[in-house]
Parts: C-alpha cells; sequence; structure tokens
C-alpha cells in the first residue's frame, strides 16, 4: 500500500470524522467566502468574524473529500485567536510545505535548496504539529488541491476582511 | 469544387489488422484484452481494471498501428499536394469520413460529415454557427438536466450573447427523463438538443419520441452521442436527426477528432465555423468565398492521423459487432449493480436505472456511499489498480438534481468482464474499512 497510509493518517480520519469549527456565523457582520475545487467538486465555505486586525472566530462549512475537509478543520483550529499577521504566515507555511518535493520532505528544504521557515510569531505549536500530517498529500499531486482549498479560500477572506476593517 | 470530392475514391493501403475476437457468439473478452496493450501493463506488479471507458476507452493495437503505419509510409497533408503520398493521404482522410458517417447511418457521408477536436467542438460548432444565424432574443432552445457541459455551456453562453430562452427536459425518480410534458415544454423550441446517453446515470434517452415532438413544434434535433455511439447501433436518419455528434476517443480512437454529423441542406446555408486554409475558394484583398461542405467546416490542417485512427476503430467495433458489444455491457452491468447491491445494501447508493428487460441501459454505475467522499474512494481504489473516475462528470446541474457533490462511477466497454468488477468490490470493501 504506497504512501496511502501517509495520505490518510488516523489524525486526518479524525479531523474528517469529528470536523472542528464546523457551522456558520451570521453574515454580515460576518465575512463569508467560498472556495470550489472542480476536480472532485469540493466546496468550502469560511465564515470570519474579525476585529482589530485578530481572527476571533471562524467556522466552515461546505462538503468535500476528506483531504480537503481535514485541512479545513486544521487551519479552523490552528488560526482562531490569532492576527491577519500570523494567519498568514502559517498560510505561507503551509503552501511551502505543500510545494515541497517528496524527496525532499525529510530534509525540510525546498526543491531549490533553501530551508523552510517555521512561523516565528508564536503559533500553537500542537496545531501546526497536526498540519505536518498533511504533508504525505504531496505524494498525491491532484490531491495536492484538495489540501489547499480551505487555505486558498482564507487568504481570499482575509483580503476582503482588511478591506471592510476600519 | 468537384477536384475537391475525394469521396468516391476506393480505399487504399494501411489495412490494419483484424481483431482477434470476432467469431462466436459472445464476445471472448480474453481475447479482446490481447489486443489492448495498456491492459496488461503493469502498475505495482499486477495488472490494472480499467473501469474508466465512458471518460475515455483504451485503444486497441490495431488503432495503434493504423496510426503508427500512416505516419511511418503515408504522411502528408491533404486536400494539397499532387504527389503520391499526398493524394494517399488524402484518401484515406476522406476514407475515414466515410466510415464515420457509414456508422451512424448518414446518408451522404462524404457530404454531411465534418470532423472537429471533439465532441465538445462539434455542438459548439453548432451553437456558433447555426445557431447564431438561426436564434434571437426569446427563441427557446430545449436542453435536459442531465446534459455533459459541453452541451449546456454553449448554449448558456448563445443565452447570455443573444437572449435566447433555454428550458430543461427534467430527470424523473427512476433516472430517466421525464418526457410527459414534453409538448409543452417543446412550445416555441427552435432547438431541441439532449443527450442519447447519460454519461453519470447510464440512462438511455427516448430520442424517437424527443424526435417527433421536435418534427410537431417543428424545432431542429440536436443530439449528443458521446455515450451512445461507441455503446449501440445508431442510425441518424430513423431518429430523423438534424444534428449528431460523437467523439473518437470514448470508440476505440484516438483523441483529438470528433464528428459532426449535419443534414446536407443545413450544412449548405450555415456560415463557415472557423476561417483559415482549407475551407475557402477564394480569397481576395477584400473578401473570401467558402468551399463546399463539408470543407467549409474544416478550417486548416485537420486531425488526419486521428481520422485514421478513428477509422480503424471503426473497423474494429463493427467487426466485433455493436449488437454483441451491448449485450456484453448490459449483462455486466446487471452482474456489477447485483454486485455492489449484495455486498453493501443500504450503505451504498446507486444512481441511475435500474437494470430491466424492457428498457436498455448503458454500462455506467454511479454510486456514492453515505459518509465517504467519491474522491477518497477512487483514491484507496488506485491502491488496488482499479481505474474509476470520482467527481461532478462534468455534469454539475445533474449533480444538483441528485443532491450530492460527486460521485464514484464504474463504466464498462468491450474488454471489461466479471474479473474486473470483482477487482472493484474487492478494493471497495478496503475502502469500508478504512473509513467506515
Ligand atoms: C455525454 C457527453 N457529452 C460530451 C462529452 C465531451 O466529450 P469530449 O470531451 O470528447 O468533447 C462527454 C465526455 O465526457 C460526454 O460523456
Amino acid at each position: 500500500m504506497s504512501g496511502l497510509e501517509d495520505l490518510y493518517r488516523e489524525i486526518i480520519l479524525d479531523h474528517y470524522r469529528s470536523p472542528r469549527n464546523r457551522g456558520e456565523l451570521e453574515s454580515p457582520p460576518a465575512i463569508k467566502v467560498e472556495g470550489f475545487n472542480p476536480l472532485c467538486g469540493d466546496e468550502i465555505i469560511i465564515f470570519l468574524s474579525t476585529k482589530d486586525g485578530v481572527i476571533e472566530d471562524i467556522k466552515i462549512s461546505g462538503q468535500g473529500c476528506s483531504i480537503s475537509q481535514s485541512s479545513a478543520s486544521m487551519m479552523s483550529a490552528a488560526i482562531k485567536g490569532k492576527t491577519f499577521a500570523q494567519a498568514r504566515e502559517l498560510i505561507d507555511y503551509f503552501k511551502q510545505m505543500m510545494s515541497v518535493h517528496e524527496s525532499r520532505l525529510d530534509q525540510n528544504t525546498t526543491p531549490d535548496g533553501q530551508s523552510i521557515d517555521a512561523p516565528e510569531n508564536q503559533l500553537d505549536l500542537d496545531s501546526i504539529g497536526e498540519l505536518a500530517a498533511l504533508q504525505g498529500v504531496v505524494k498525491f499531486p491532484v490531491r495536492i488541491k484538495c489540501a489547499t482549498l480551505a487555505w486558498n479560500t482564507l487568504t481570499q477572506g482575509l483580503d476582503e476582511s482588511k478591506s471592510t476593517e476600519r | 469544387m468537384d477536384n475537391n470530392n475525394y469521396a468516391h475514391v476506393a480505399v487504399k493501403g494501411n489495412e490494419a489488422p483484424k481483431p482477434t475476437a470476432n467469431v462466436g457468439e459472445h464476445i471472448d473478452t480474453d481475447k479482446i484484452k490481447e489486443d489492448f496493450p495498456i491492459l496488461s501493463r503493469d502498475q505495482n506488479g499486477e495488472r490494472i481494471y480499467y473501469l474508466d471507458s465512458a471518460s475515455s476507452s483504451q485503444k486497441p493495437i490495431q488503432v495503434i498501428q493504423a496510426m503508427g503505419n500512416y505516419y511511418a509510409s503515408t504522411h502528408a497533408n491533404v486536400h494539397r499536394g499532387v504527389y503520391t503520398i499526398a493524394e494517399e493521404a488524402t484518401r484515406l482522410y476522406e476514407n475515414a469520413r466515410i466510415a464515420a458517417g457509414r456508422l451512424i447511418g448518414a446518408a451522404h457521408p462524404e457530404r454531411e460529415i465534418v470532423f472537429t477536436k471533439n465532441v465538445t467542438e462539434a455542438i459548439n460548432l453548432v451553437a456558433y454557427t447555426w445557431g447564431r444565424a438561426n436564434l434571437s432574443r426569446g427563441d427557446v432552445v430545449l436542453l435536459s438536466e442531465i446534459e455533459h457541459h459541453a452541451n449546456f455551456v454553449p448554449w448558456l453562453m448563445l443565452a447570455e450573447e443573444k437572449g435566447v430562452e433555454l428550458r430543461y427536459i427534467p430527470m424523473d425518480k427512476t433516472y430517466n427523463l421525464d418526457l410527459s410534458n414534453l409538448v409543452q415544454l417543446s412550445a416555441g423550441a427552435k432547438l431541441i438538443a439532449v443527450t442519447a446517453a447519460s454519461n453519470v446515470l447510464g440512462s438511455i434517452t427516448d430520442i424517437s419520441k424527443i424526435s417527433d415532438v421536435a418534427k410537431q413544434v417543428g424545432a431542429r434535433l440536436l443530439v449528443d452521442g458521446a455515450q451512445f455511439v461507441p455503446h449501440r447501433l445508431t442510425d441518424v436518419k430513423s431518429i430523423d436527426a438534424d444534428f449528431y455528434g460523437y467523439t473518437g476517443h470514448k470508440l476505440l480512437g484516438p483523441t483529438g477528432i470528433g464528428i459532426l454529423y449535419a443534414k446536407q441542406e443545413l450544412l449548405e446555408e450555415m456560415p463557415p465555423f472557423l476561417g483559415g486554409g482549407e475551407m475557402i475558394a477564394d480569397v481576395r484583398l477584400d473578401g473570401f468565398s467558402t468551399t463546399d461542405i463539408p470543407w467549409k467546416f474544416e478550417a486548416g490542417t485537420p486531425p488526419i492521423a486521428e481520422a485514421i485512427g478513428l477509422h480503424a476503430a471503426i473497423d474494429y467495433l463493427e467487426q466485433v459487432g455493436l449488437d454483441k458489444i451491448a449485450a456484453h455491457e448490459k449483462s455486466l452491468t446487471v452482474y456489477a449493480i447485483g454486485a455492489l447491491t449484495d455486498h453493501f445494501g443500504k450503505d451504498i447508493t446507486i444512481f441511475g436505472p435500474e437494470p430491466s428487460d424492457s428498457k436498455d441501459r448503458a454500462g455506467v454505475v454511479s454510486f456514492k456511499f453515505a459518509d465517504i467522499h467519491p474522491h477518497d474512494v477512487a483514491q484507496v481504489l488506485n491502491e488496488y489498480n482499479v481505474c474509476v473516475r470520482a467527481g461532478h462528470h462534468c455534469a454539475k446541474p445533474l449533480m444538483r438534481c441528485l443532491h450530492v457533490p460527486a460521485t464514484t462511477r464504474a463504466s464498462f466497454y468491450l474488454y471489461n468482464d466479471e474479473e474486473d468488477v470483482n477487482a472493484l468490490i474487492h478494493a471497495l470493501e478496503q475502502v469500508k474499512k478504512m473509513f467506515g
């Protein structure tokens, strides 16, 4: 079973079966953003309640495969209560992780040999640790879009809330 | 332009090898499989179980060799050179046109068959040329809810551009088209455009009935035969279709070639599609005139090798026999649906008509487990070398009707057998273990 256990780690299946921060927030005032993955019909809806540059609350709805849904669930746990800057740093970290070539996974380097910086701003190490479980996805290139869907949608949400925040 | 009409020239050269399994009452899948090199390729020490022919079929060696032989011995541009290989290439290309028309019973294949890139382009061609010339604000085009995007989007584009009104034949509870209100729905329609068989449900459309209503209300009839022509005998005359499209790669042929049939008188009056070489009679600094049909609709160097590969595919299908292929697929579909229900009972939903003796059904089986996403199903199946499609199958409006984001789909062709279905069942049991 080449790599399948890497893809479907227990922690991923756990987030899929019992997703965190599932639900909706009233919008407005909450920001609502939708993302689609045309490949498999995944759909993610993110509700963000923000104040003074901090993500006070986040809810996720929509439906999709285990990878897209668990990635969204982990993301919500990791960024709730964080500042926009921290969230963006985590997005960068995650997307870098998704672009790392398989053979370099252990060395924490990108294909051109640069090392990936762990986020600096005292992010919750537990949730980063969980996110690492999604690293196995890079061995399944068509599924990378599933894993990054929530994160791209979040970027869109942060951009939108920035333009509405005073 | 008589010198442009190569249709009557006799077949010459490049005979493809005959299929090895064209004797007996039933299809011998072991023999057939030998013609398809990819079906014995190794993936992690075992063969693959290819259950995605509704997406694209595999190719027999006869098709692969016909294309290789052509490039090795006969390639030159068509309709141009006066030298021997150019004439031979032209003859082979035009012979492919005849074969593509003969397969669907066209009355004048030499004039009524236009080669395109795929069936998507064939439908777009109709929307772009006939549609733009004949449809205006308020005109009705009747489609169905179960169409492939290829038969939605060109009309949605026309609706946006011209204000054409789109209406839809709904699906009934048995996953067939509900034709009970067809006459009312068709009132004022200038075109009815429907699929002959659903790529998701396997349901087969009662085209004859739709055709009768189309004649009654004076609408033109376009049929998307992508999922039908590869699997059933087709006769455009008996259904009196005005436009009929199908696609080479789902029919054992190569990618890059689609087929549009249109009645001669319609092609004559339709404006051209793309402009360029091949489609003109004359070009001056201040204008151009178009050449005869069908070349008027084939601008630029056409897919020559692909047409030759398509011809070999059609020969292959005809030698095996489409009636035998249909019977084989039907019995395999009954077996598969039975096996899925026996093994997974209430856990599985199958989206498609119950197999029955009275109504034909295509070898396309879409299903879903309640709590497992189709994409995860397909991923685990791949671990067991089982190739199926997961997703919306380019039929998002239908997915909304079914209230699912996606399904997993297994589809059958002449080279599939019970062993393939058993491999599917076994792999699905592993899926259940993993996600259950
Ligand atoms: C019913 C139907 N129509 C149209 C198409 C489009 O075929 P192509 O991609 O070859 O144009 C397909 C293939 O997926 C189909 O199943």
